[in-house]
């Protein structure tokens, strides 16, 4: 089988969870190879073995961290060059579709973008994309050059499959472009005890409706009793409600959790873009003829002040 | 200084978008117009000659026919010129045709530094920034909640996957902005009429010196095997709060063992 190389998104070391989908996916369809870039190797190693990868290409250099995303694909389009690996998948993250967009450029490959699911095909990887705010299914598949994948969150569930991987310390010759933009300043954002919003099996969000910052403790206490994640549509983040972070929707986060819980959200197409592939939606809204009500499996016309603090005092009832 | 600023032509998003028998997107049945977020990108380019950059403005679509609606909207919105690339061969072309594409039109045009949105509202790949800039050999300044230019420098902020990142490169550059930064203007009457006035340059292949076989759906990299409307989700129960709306709904996730 072919080797498969797979980007490795991860915080000093910290392995994020869609890589271990993308390693998972990445067995399906042959061999796969992490790719780790910036510092922390030896903390990820043993954690990206564990989930099959049969080797860790290592680029530790501070252009890395120091410039945005050119120096990443110089790494992996040189890596690449020399391993003619069957096929690379990496995170749909922001970084992630930047990187693998200047990687297809390079090598002349075709790019796929936010595959949902990849699976082996007679004409190599078989993707699946969830498209026009998630009315259709695209099934598709890459016919020039190395296929390129970038995948989504929650695109599969992680499963072990234990490896010792053989590591190999890569000396990248940067581009004269890797360190065009330069990153000035970082600031970490607020950490919070609540899931990720991209890998929570319950996702809580408020709109409009939440009617203030100080309300949106409402919407909070009903995630911590589920140990969900908090959401937002944008109307409640650009009134400065809560942080863009927490956003879903077309130009926030997509999500798609076993539950979805929207509170004061009118649904409107570009904050359905981010839910709508949700297992189960469930809404709380005043007006009962709020175009959420079409896509759930369960609704309630009322006072989201009435309904929501009555059930998480259900929920903490039942537990 | 010269900025270029990149705008699509597409299906209403607000409309029931589908596809044509051969995978490409059907532009027939649905009304078409400037993509939404692209009018970002207007905004900021405007911005930045309000801000007192002495810069042209000249916007760039590559599209059918029809597209040009959408360089009259923005040309109504201000800036000087535009450039219509339109040719039968274009059509069905993915993001490494229609990068390249692009990216040939805006050397051609000339630039200091071009703009684009953070993506486009029907492929919504949000990759082309990247890949135009890949091209033309110049640094990306990319996802920008905050722009400014001042001294030949490009700076922003923008919301990286785990931090927020201040972000900085010497022009020529390409950059794309996102929809926080900032209300796009509505066009003036004044602003519509004197739109009409306003050049609007018609470019096909040729003038590019683009090789019909380089682009389209037959040079396409990637190839759509089917697409199938998601069934529609049928509406399950709902109910009017009575006092008891908060208990019926933790009924409903118990039963479903979300409790
Ligand atoms: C290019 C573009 C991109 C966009 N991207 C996104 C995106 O990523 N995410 C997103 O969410 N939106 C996005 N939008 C905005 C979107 O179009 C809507 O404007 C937005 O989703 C509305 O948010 P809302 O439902 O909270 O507010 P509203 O539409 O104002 O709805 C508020 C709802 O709350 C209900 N309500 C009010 N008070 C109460 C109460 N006390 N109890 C119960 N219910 C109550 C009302 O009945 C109403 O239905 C985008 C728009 C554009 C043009
Ligand atoms: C549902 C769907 C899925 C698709 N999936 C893929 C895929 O997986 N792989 C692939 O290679 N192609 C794909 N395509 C085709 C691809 O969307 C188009 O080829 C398009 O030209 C590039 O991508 P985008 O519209 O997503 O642009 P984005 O990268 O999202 O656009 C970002 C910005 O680039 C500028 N821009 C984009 N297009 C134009 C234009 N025509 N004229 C001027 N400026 C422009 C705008 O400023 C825009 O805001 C898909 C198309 C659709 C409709």
């Amino acid at each position: 089988m072919g080797e498969i190389l797979v980007l490795v998104d991860h915080v000093d070391g910290a392995v994020r969870k869609p890589t271990l989908e993308l390693l998972t996916l990445a067995r399906r369809i042959g061999e796969p190879s992490a790719v780790f870039l910036g510092k922390g190797a030896d903390a990820a190693t043993e954690t990206l073995g564990r989930y099959g990868a049969q080797k860790v290409y290592v680029v530790d250099a501070a252009e890395v961290d120091d410039y945005l995303v050119v120096p990443k694909a110089d790494a992996l389009a040189q890596i690449a060059e020399s391993a003619s690996p069957a096929a690379i998948l990496v995170p749909s993250s922001a970084d992630g579709r930047e990187i693998g967009a200047r990687v297809a450029v390079r090598l002349g490959s075709g790019l796929i973008t936010d595959a949902v699911d990849v699976v082996a095909g007679e004409n190599g990887p078989e993707t699946e994309q969830s498209v026009f705010a998630a009315t259709y299914q695209v099934r598709a598949h890459v016919t020039k050059g190395t296929p390129i994948i970038t995948v989504k969150p929650n695109a599969a569930t992680p499963e072990e499959a234990p490896a010792t991987p053989a590591v190999e310390a890569v000396s990248v010759t940067f581009s004269a472009a890797a360190t065009g933009t330069k990153i000035v300043a970082t600031a970490a954002r607020e950490k919070s005890d609540r899931p990720e919003l991209t890998e929570a099996d319950i996702v809580v969000s408020g709109g409009r409706g939440v009617n203030g910052a100080e309300n949106f403790v409402v919407i909070e206490r009903v995630a911590d009793a589920l140990g969900a994640a908090v959401g937002a549509s944008r109307a409640a983040v650009d009134a400065g409600w809560y942080p863009h972070s927490h956003q879903v929707g077309q130009t926030g986060t997509q999500v798609s959790p076993q539950l979805y819980i929207a509170a004061g959200i009118s649904g409107a197409i570009q904050h359905r873009a981010g839910m709508q592939t949700s297992k189960t939606i469930v809404a709380v809204n005043k007006d009962e003829d709020a175009p959420i009500f079409d896509l759930v499996d369960y609704g309630v016309v009322g006072d989201l002040f009435k309904v929501m603090p009555q059930l998480e005092e259900e929920i903490n009832k039942r537990k | 200084m010269k900025i270029v600023v990149c705008v699509k032509y597409v299906p209403d998003a607000t409309a029931d978008r589908g596809f044509n028998e051969d995978g490409t997107t059907d532009r027939e049945s649905v009304d078409s117009l400037l993509s939404e977020l692209d009018e970002y990108a207007i905004e900021q380019a405007l911005q930045i000659v309000e801000s007192g950059v002495e810069a042209e403005i000249t916007y760039l679509t590559v599209g059918p026919d029809d597209a040009r609606e959408a360089l009259r909207k923005a040309l109504a919105m201000g800036g000087d010129k535009a450039i219509h690339v339109s040719d039968d061969d274009i059509q069905g072309s993915d993001a490494l045709g229609t990068s390249l594409i692009l990216a040939k039109a805006i050397e051609k045009a000339g630039f200091d530094l071009v703009v684009c949105g953070m993506a486009s509202t029907d492929g919504a790949m949000g990759v082309l920034p990247a890949m135009i800039a890949e091209r033309l050999g110049v640094p990306q300044v990319t996802y920008l909640d905050e722009v400014s230019v001042e001294g030949g420098v490009v700076k922003g902020r923008r919301e990286g996957d785990v931090a927020s990142e201040t972000v900085e490169a010497s022009l020529p550059a390409v950059i794309s902005v996102t929809d926080r930064t900032g209300e796009a203007r509505f066009p003036s009457f004044k602003g519509i009429m004197a739109a009409k006035k306003k050049p609007v340059e018609e470019l096909d292949l040729d003038d590019l010196e683009i090789d019909s076989d380089e682009v389209g759906l037959s040079a396409s990299w990637s190839t759509v095997d089917a697409a199938t409307a998601r069934p529609a989700r049928t509406k399950g129960e709902v109910v009017t709060d009575e006092g008891e709306g908060g208990v019926q709904l933790a009924a409903f996730l118990a039963a479903k063992k979300f409790i």
